[in-house]
């Protein structure tokens, strides 16, 4: 079975996650979708996959146009998917899980448990793992659940199988027996899409490839015609522009200490300083910490081990309350829902981080309230109408500047960004990024997480790779180049 | 399966200490009489446990099985009048449709169940109030025949007890053994992959609602049969007697797992501790408050075998890493 997808496009709101994309699976071959973070290949696996439907192109299986309208459809149509995430049934058996949606059954429709129990039992065994069918699916270790997800792919006898970082978690003979199971499936003729940021793997795996960037189209055709090094090119090869006017600024004293943090688990050991005036980025592939770190500095999760110190003073972990009494301000990743109360107005949202100073005698005074609201609102150049009205209502990039604005309004000495310009326009982009280097500026210390490299490399003064919870590299402004940051976030031998 | 046939185990011994104890002090307790006794009060709501249980497999929960039970007495003891056979068959037939409308509003509409059936619980009981218009339906009123099913048994077992059985036999096959009925343990446990694994989550749940609405109908026929007096206040508050049971008997109220028999077993424990509690002669708002520790305790023990699950999943899962 040929399935194909011809000048598809999807957006979600305002944001265009893929534009006019088009690609091919060929019964027989692997197919390897490369790009960044958010270049919108998780958003193509799922039109696959039906859990999208395009706004726009086609979907094409074995020539004519289809329309998946659930994720049943695709499954029936023989197309399996392994997500990122495994999504397996905590509470029922491991067979369970594998035969879920197509139990073996007996006469008069009963499922019959020990063919389904069998049937486990022999994709492990095609796949070389001991894993337990009768066990629960919870307490499963992640490489055990990708390999149950694996097995469950490859029960339902698909034609076309996708593959969505099946590797990430999996030791290194665990992947060389998946190799060879996707080889066999390749010569009974299915089709393979396989997604891995791990270069050296998709060479050796896959005949074909895609990159996206941005959501865009930027090459297709046979992995012969290209090196690791040229792939690597295409994924990141944007030109920098002048978007990102970071000033220069003599960094003063250290702000911010972060000393063997630890989270069981997550990430291991993490060590840094941030000075006042200084951007430091911490770069990465999406799922390698990076946010939990932030999470962890500021207290909203807390550490297994180390501390962080503000100016040479041990705060307390675990306690945003802590933080934000030492001078920390944290803008999170998902502003909708960690960084704004949506149903509730602009001012009130505003003022949230600071109600014990807005207050008098324990009521809050909505004067005040209102004032600092319409003070930031000017300085951030805020579009809104009225500032009663609720937040929801703003544009992504006015939602960020309102978050911003909550924290700005505290005067922070630190400041913690997780992707401060995610799903926000070109234009309030650099307003956003000129917002943070007057910041820098002005003595403020800030660490910045961003998935977008020509932000990274515009805005920080320094920056740290994370890789699987570590931080592997360093890098200063004039030694950050994409190539580099890209090779040590996948690690991929540099040459 | 294992940790499920541990739970059923314990709730059996609890149950046979409870009788234990109870008989040492009036031995008539546990006398042919004293056990049909046990039995027949813990049958209505070990019925409505059966309707839940699947409702609660799949996250969600059905808080308005009490007034669906009351509304169907009602209507069922109105229309002995007109025609006995079609008596019974409005009766479930009235918890059919209270079961379709919470599923079409839950399953189709994706409103939260909490909602859905605790608006419900008082729109239903509420057209209880005006069917009945303060009226109350006696024994006198209905036919003995009817009333034998309530008071009756065949071979020393209650009618109502077969029944029971029966109702709880036809879904522990269904959930155990066939393909929708798993599937609403898939949904329960994590409802995103359900829709990923191509289960029809809407349909299945909008199914659990009027199953539970149904049987809840049924349970509303049988108590007419049961007490023979019949007026708008019938199943007020069983609700949270049939929850109960549901949580004590092994249940996870955040869905995935538990079987219908650990929840009638849960009916039972809580039926029979209510009728030991007066045979020892212990004031009868203890009962709410054992029920109440029961029921905490219930869940403190799901909680902590939860907890050192995800203790032991993260300690691998960094093994990996490392």
């Amino acid at each position: 079975m040929e399935v194909a997808l011809a000048e598809v496009s999807k957006s979600f709101g305002a944001v265009r996650a893929l534009r006019e994309v088009s690609l091919t699976l060929t019964p027989g071959r692997a197919h390897a979708l490369l790009g960044e973070n958010g270049a919108g290949k998780s958003t193509l696996i799922k039109v696959l996959a039906g859990v999208h439907r395009p706004d726009g192109g086609q979907l094409l299986v074995d020539g004519e146009p289809t329309r998946f309208a659930s994720p049943a459809d695709a499954k029936a149509a023989g197309v399996a998917v392994i997500y990122q995430e495994p999504t397996l049934f905590g509470d029922l058996s491991v067979a369970e899980n594998v035969a879920m949606g197509r139990h073996p059954t007996r006469r008069g429709g009963m499922v019959d448990t020990a063919a389904m129990r069998e049937q486990a039992e022999l994709l492990f065994e095609r796949l070389g793992v001991d894993i337990d069918p009768k066990r629960p699916a919870r307490g499963l270790s992640i490489a055990d659940q990708q390999l149950v997800e694996i097995a469950k792919a490859l029960s339902s006898d698909a034609r076309v199988i996708i593959m969505d970082e099946p590797t990430a978690a999996l030791s290194g003979t665990e992947v060389a027996r998946l190799f060879g199971v996707v080889g066999a499936l390749r010569e009974h003729g299915a089709a393979v899409l396989f997604v891995s940021h791990r270069i050296d793997e998709v060479f050796e795996l896959c005949q074909d490839a895609t990159v996206l960037r941005d959501g865009g189209f930027v090459w297709s055709g046979p992995l012969s015609e290209q090196t690791p090094d040229g792939v690597v090119r295409l994924m990141v090869g944007r030109d920098l522009d002048a978007l990102f006017p970071k000033q220069d600024v003599e960094a003063g004293d250290t702000a911010l200490e972060v000393r063997r943090l630890t989270r069981e688990g997550v990430f291991t050991d993490v060590s840094f300083d941030v000075r006042a005036g200084e951007i430091l980025a911490l770069a990465g592939l999406v799922g390698a910490g990076r946010s939990e770190i932030a999470r962890a500095v500021f207290g909203v999760d807390k550490p297994d081990g180390g501390e962080v110190l503000v100016r040479g003073k041990r705060i307390r972990p675990g306690s945003p309350g802590a933080a934000m009494a030492a001078g920390i301000g944290f803008v999170p990743e998902d502003r909708r829902q960690q960084g704004l109360v949506l149903a509730a107005s602009i001012e009130r949202n505003a003022a949230l981080a600071s109600l014990n100073r807005l207050s008098r005698l324990g009521f809050l005074r909505s004067s005040a309230e209102r004032s600092l609201a319409r003070d930031w609102a000017v300085k951030l150049q805020l579009k809104f109408s009225r500032l009663t009205d609720p937040v929801g209502v703003l544009s992504g990039g006015n939602q960020q500047k309102v978050v911003l604005a909550k924290w700005l309004s505290r005067q922070p000495k630190i400041l913690i960004v997780d992707e401060p310009t995610r799903g926000i326009d070109v234009g309030t982009k650099a307003e956003v990024h000129r917002l943070l280097s007057e910041l820098a500026a002005q003595g403020v210390a800030i660490l910045m997480i961003s998935s977008e490299l020509p932000e990274v490399l515009g805005m920080a003064d320094r920056v740290l790779v994370v890789r699987e919870g570590r931080l592997v590299g360093e890098f200063s402004r004039a030694e950050a180049d994409e190539e580099r940051i890209v090779l040590a976030a996948t690690g991929v031998a540099a040459g | 399966m294992a940790v499920t046939a541990i739970r059923e185990l314990g709730i059996l011994i609890a149950l046979a200490v409870v009788v234990a104890v109870t008989t040492i002090v009036n031995p008539l307790f546990l006398s042919g009489q004293g056990i049909r006794d046990l039995l027949l009060n813990a049958c209505l709501v070990a019925l409505l446990t059966v309707g839940q249980t699947m409702v609660v497999i799949t996250r969600n929960v059905d808080l308005s099985v009490g007034s669906v039970l009351g509304l169907s007495a009602f209507v069922t003891a109105d229309t002995f009048a007109v025609n006995p056979v079609l008596a019974v068959v409005v009766g479930i037939v009235v918890g059919a449709l209270c079961g379709l409308f919470n599923g079409a509003l839950v399953g189709l509409g994706k409103v939260p169940s909490l909602v859905v059936t605790l608006g419900t619980l008082s729109v239903f009981r509420g057209l209880d109030f005006m069917w009945a218009h303060g009226r109350q339906i006696n024994a006198a009123n209905l036919p003995d025949g009817f009333l034998a099913l309530g008071s009756g048994s065949v071979l020393g077992i209650p009618y109502l007890v077969i029944i029971t059985l029966i109702v709880l036999g036809i879904v522990a096959l269904h959930l155990g053994s066939y393909r929708s009925g798993r599937e609403l343990y898939a949904i329960g446990s994590n409802p995103e992959a359900a829709v990923l694994a191509g289960i029809p989550v809407g349909r299945r749940v909008f199914t659990t609602f009027l199953l539970s609405g149904t049987i809840a109908g049924l349970a509303g026929v049988l108590a007419v049969a049961r007490y023979g007096t019949v007026d708008a206040t019938v199943g007020n508050g069983l609700e949270l007697q049939v929850i109960s049971a549901v949580v004590v008997g092994g249940v996870a109220i955040f869905g995935g797992s538990g079987t219908v028999a650990g929840a009638a077993l849960g009916a039972l424990l809580l039926s029979t501790i209510g009728s030991a509690l007066e045979v020892v002669h212990i004031a009868q708002f203890w009962q709410q408050a054992i029920t109440g520790a029961l029921l905490i305790g219930a869940i403190a023990l799901d909680r902590s075998v939860a907890l050192r699950v995800a203790a032991r999943m993260r300690r691998q899962s960094r093994g990996v890493s490392a």
